[in-house]
C-alpha cells in the first residue's frame, strides 16, 4: 500500500531531518514509529501527509502505486491517506458538522459517489460519535475551538472513523492525553482496524502500544530507521530508553 | 512553499458584459443647467428643482474629503455624465414591455424579474442605470398600504411623503458626495410602510451601472411608520469597464416609534483588474434615524467589490430605548481599498448599539475600519458594544482600525474589542488533509470568520454572500 524508499526531507530550507527512510506498509498492518524527540518521526508523518512547510529533498514514495509526492495534500486525503494531527487546528466559526460533511463529500466525489445531505450525514455521525464517546452537541461547535486536549484528539479519531481512510497516520496522538482519554482513542482506532486498511502510529512512548498493538515497530534516530522488530521491541525501548540505540545510529552515519 | 499564502483571485469578473441599448444621455459636465436638465427630464415639481439647486450651489463651495485612508487619481467631475436613462419610448404597462436586452442583462445577473422572483417571494424594483424599469408585487403590497416604487414615481404620486422626509436624515448640505447626489440624483427606491404594518416579504433592488462613464447617483428613501417593520435587500453588480466609474449614492432610513428597518447590502461592483486598473469608486452616504422611541435600525453589509469604498452606514439614535446595529464584512483583494465603518450617535436615553465589523485583506488590498460612537449628554444609560476583527491573507495587504469614541454622559457603557489575525497555513493544511481543496479551505475559514455577520443576512442573501467571498478571494492563496 505504502512504499517509501530512501526518503530525505527538511523543513524551512535547513539541513535534512529525514536522511534516508525506507519503509513498506501493507494492508492490514499496524506499524509503530518510535524515537526520541528530534529523531524525525513527526516530520515523516507531515511529509507523507504533504504539509507544505516540509520539503522532500530525495527518495520516493508510492501510495497504492501512485507517486505520493506528486499529489496535493487534498489528493492524498481523497485517495485515503489520513493524518491525525498532534496539534489539531482550530477553525473558528466553522461548525464541526459542516467541516466534516464537506470533507466526507469531497472524498465521496473523488470516488464517483453521491454527496450526502445534512440529514443523511446526521445518521452517519450518530453511529460514529459513540465510538469516541462524544456528545452530539460537539458537532455544532466550531472545529476544535475551545476543545480540551482530549476532546481535540477524540475529534481526530471521530474524523478518521467517518472518513474511513486506507492509511491512517497517528502523529503522537497520545501526547497530552490522560489514561482515560488514551483508552477511548485507542479503542476507537482498534475498532477501525480492517484487513484492507493500515495504520502508522507515531509515538514517543510505549504506553499507547499497550492499547494499539502493532505488528511492526521501527525506531527512528537522527533521521534514520536504526532498528525494526515486532511489538516486543517497544517493550524493550520502554525498559532501556533510547540511549542504547543512539550510538549505532551515529556509527552508521 | 513558505510564501504559499499569496494570490487567490483570478477569475474573470463574471458580470462584465455591456448591454447595448439606446440611452437617453445628457452631455458630460456639471453646472446649474445640468441640474435643471435632469429635473426637467424627470418632470419634477419646482420644490424639488429648488432643493437640487441649493444642493448644487452648496456643493460648489465644498471640497472633496481626503481624510479617508484611500488613495486615488483626482476625479474629473466635469468629465462625468450625470444622467443616462434607457430609452423605452413610452411608459411601461407591464414587465413584458421591458426591453428584451434589458431583460437579458438581468437574466445574466441571475435576476429574473418575473416567475422566479415570485416563486422566491421577493419583490424587485430594478434600477438599470438611472431609471426604474419594472416593479413586481406592487399590487400585493398596495393592499397593505405599503408603497414600494422608484423615487421618481414617488415624487409624482406621493409628493407629501417625499417632501417631508427627503433630506431629513442626510441633508443636502451633509457632505461633498451627499450634496453632489442631492443635486444630480437620478432615481432610486422609495418605500413607505404604514403604521402597524409588517411588510410580509423582503423588498429587494438590484442596481447596475451600465452606460460608460455614467456616474450613478441613486437615492433611496425608506420610511417605517409607527410600529411598522420592513426588511430591504440591496444587491449591486456592474459590468466591466477600463475607466473608473463614480458612484455616489445616498440612502436614508427613518424608523418612527416602535418601528424596525433592516437594510442588507451585498455589494459586488467591479473592483478593477489585478493591476488596479478600472473599478468603481463608491462614495456612499447611508444613514438611518431612529426617530421614535423603541425603534430599531439594523444595517448589514457585505462589501466585496469596488476599487474604492468610502461608506459609513450610520444610525442616529434619537428616540428613547432605540437600537442601532451595524454588521459588516468588507473584503479587499488586489489593489482594492476600503475605508468603511459606521457612526452610532446616541441622543436618546437607554439607547443601545452593536457594531460587528469583519475586515478581510488579501493581495495588496487595504482595508480600514472607521467608526464613531458618540454618546450625547442626554443619553443616560446608553450602551455600545463594538467588535472589530481583521484578517490578513498574505503579507502585502493592510488592515487598519480607526475607532472614535466620544462620551458626554457618565452613565454610558461603551465597549470596544478588536483583533487582527493572519489566515493560517496550518488551518489551510488541516482542511486540505481532510480532502478539501486549498481554495475551498480559504473560503471556509473566511466564512467562519464572518459568521457573526452572515447570520444577520436574510437566508437567500447569506448563501450568495458566502459564494461571493469565495470568488473574491480566489487565487489569493497560491
Amino acid at each position: 500500500m505504502l512504499d517509501i524508499r530512501n526518503l530525505q526531507a527538511r523543513v524551512g530550507g535547513g539541513a535534512d531531518i529525514l536522511k534516508g527512510i525506507t519503509l513498506t506498509v501493507n494492508a492490514g498492518e499496524v506499524h509503530a514509529v518510535m524515537g526520541p524527540n528530534g529523531s524525525g518521526k513527526s516530520t515523516l508523518a507531515q511529509v507523507l501527509a504533504g504539509n507544505p512547510a516540509y520539503e522532500v529533498t530525495g527518495g520516493t514514495a508510492t501510495f497504492d502505486d501512485r507517486d505520493l509526492f506528486g499529489m496535493q495534500p487534498e489528493e492524498r486525503a481523497q485517495a485515503g491517506l489520513f493524518m491525525a494531527f498532534q496539534y489539531p487546528v482550530e477553525i473558528p466559526g466553522v461548525s464541526n458538522a459542516y467541516f466534516l460533511r464537506s470533507a466526507y463529500n469531497e472524498i465521496r466525489k473523488t470516488r464517483g459517489e453521491e454527496e450526502v445531505d445534512p440529514l443523511e450525514f446526521l445518521d452517519i455521525m450518530e453511529k460514529n460519535l459513540a465510538l469516541v464517546d462524544m456528545e452530539p452537541s460537539m458537532m455544532n461547535r466550531s472545529v476544535n475551538s475551545g476543545f480540551s486536549g482530549g476532546e481535540k484528539k477524540r475529534n481526530e479519531i471521530l474524523q478518521m472513523a467517518v472518513l474511513r481512510p486506507r492509511l491512517a497516520i497517528l502523529d503522537e496522538t497520545d501526547s497530552g492525553l490522560d489514561i482515560d482519554a488514551l483508552r477511548i482513542v485507542a479503542e476507537g482506532v482498534n475498532k477501525l482496524r480492517r484487513p484492507d486498511n493500515a495504520t502508522i502510529v507515531v509515538t514517543h512512548y510505549q504506553r499507547l502500544l499497550n492499547h494499539i498493538v502493532p505488528d511492526f515497530v521501527h525506531v527512528l534516530s537522527a533521521g534514520r530507521i536504526v532498528k525494526s522488530g515486532g511489538k516486543e521491541l517497544a517493550l524493550e525501548l520502554e525498559e532501556k530508553g533510547y540511549d542504547w540505540l543512539e550510538t549505532p545510529a551515529e556509527a552508521v552515519a | 512553499m513558505s510564501s504559499s499564502i499569496e494570490n487567490l483571485v483570478n477569475r474573470e469578473y463574471k458580470f462584465g458584459f455591456v448591454t447595448d441599448i439606446d440611452a437617453d444621455t445628457i452631455p458630460a459636465g456639471l453646472g446649474e443647467d445640468t441640474v435643471r436638465a435632469i429635473s426637467a427630464k424627470k418632470s419634477e415639481p419646482a420644490w424639488l428643482l429648488e432643493w437640487r439647486l441649493k444642493a448644487y450651489r452648496r456643493w460648489t463651495t465644498m471640497r472633496e474629503p481626503h481624510w479617508g485612508n484611500v488613495r486615488y487619481e483626482p476625479i474629473d467631475y466635469q468629465g462625468q455624465v450625470y444622467y443616462s436613462a434607457p430609452k423605452t419610448g413610452k411608459p411601461l404597462g407591464s414587465l413584458d414591455e421591458v426591453d428584451p436586452k434589458l431583460r437579458e442583462a438581468y437574466d445574466k445577473l441571475g435576476i429574473p424579474l418575473k416567475e422566479q422572483q415570485i416563486l422566491a417571494g421577493v419583490a424587485v424594483d430594478a434600477v438599470f442605470d438611472s431609471v426604474s424599469v419594472g416593479t413586481t408585487y406592487r399590487e400585493q403590497l398596495a393592499k397593505l398600504g405599503i408603497i414600494f416604487c422608484s423615487l421618481g414615481e414617488a415624487v409624482r404620486e406621493h409628493p407629501d411623503l417625499v417632501r417631508k422626509y427627503l433630506g431629513s436624515v442626510v441633508p443636502y448640505s451633509d457632505n461633498f458626495f451627499a450634496s453632489l447626489n442631492s443635486a444630480v440624483f437620478s432615481d432610486g427606491s422609495f418605500v413607505y410602510v404604514p403604521p402597524g404594518v409588517r411588510c410580509p416579504m423582503e423588498l429587494s433592488t438590484y442596481f447596475r451601472i451600465n452606460a460608460e462613464n455614467t456616474g450613478q447617483f441613486e437615492r433611496t428613501l425608506i420610511i417605517a411608520d409607527q410600529g411598522a417593520y420592513v426588511s430591504y435587500l440591496e444587491g449591486c453588480t456592474a459590468p466591466k469597464r477600463a475607466t473608473n466609474q463614480l458612484h455616489a449614492a445616498v440612502v436614508e432610513l427613518i424608523a418612527l416609534e416602535n418601528a424596525t428597518v433592516k437594510y442588507s447590502t451585498v455589494q459586488n461592483w467591479y473592483a478593477g483588474d489585478e493591476e488596479g486598473r478600472g473599478g468603481i469608486f463608491n462614495f456612499v452616504t447611508k444613514r438611518g434615524k431612529c426617530a421614535g422611541a423603541n425603534s430599531k435600525i439594523s444595517w448589514t453589509q457585505v462589501e466585496t467589490g469596488s476599487a474604492i469604498t468610502w461608506k459609513y452606514p450610520s444610525v442616529i439614535l434619537q428616540g428613547d430605548n432605540s437600537v442601532g446595529e451595524f454588521y459588516s464584512v468588507a473584503v479587499v483583494n488586489h489593489h482594492q481599498q476600503a475605508d468603511t465603518g459606521t457612526k452610532m450617535l446616541h441622543l436618546g436615553r437607554n439607547t443601545r448599539s452593536t457594531i460587528v465589523s469583519k475586515g478581510i485583506s488579501a493581495g495588496q488590498g487595504n482595508n480600514s475600519y472607521r467608526g464613531r460612537v458618540f454618546v450625547g449628554p442626554k443619553a443616560a444609560r446608553a450602551r455600545n458594544y463594538t467588535q472589530c476583527d481583521s484578517m490578513l491573507i498574505g503579507n502585502r495587504c493592510g488592515a487598519h482600525t480607526f475607532p472614535y469614541i466620544e462620551v458626554a454622559n457618565d452613565t454610558a457603557q461603551v465597549e470596544h474589542e478588536a483583533s487582527t489575525s493572519k489566515i493560517g497555513e496550518d488551518q489551510i493544511f488541516y482542511l486540505q488533509q481532510r480532502g478539501i481543496s486549498k481554495e475551498n479551505a480559504v473560503s471556509m475559514i473566511v466564512a467562519g470568520f464572518c459568521k457573526d455577520v452572515f447570520k444577520e443576512l436574510p437566508m437567500e442573501f447569506a448563501l450568495e454572500a458566502q459564494q461571493l467571498l469565495g470568488i473574491t478571494l480566489e487565487g489569493s492563496v497560491g
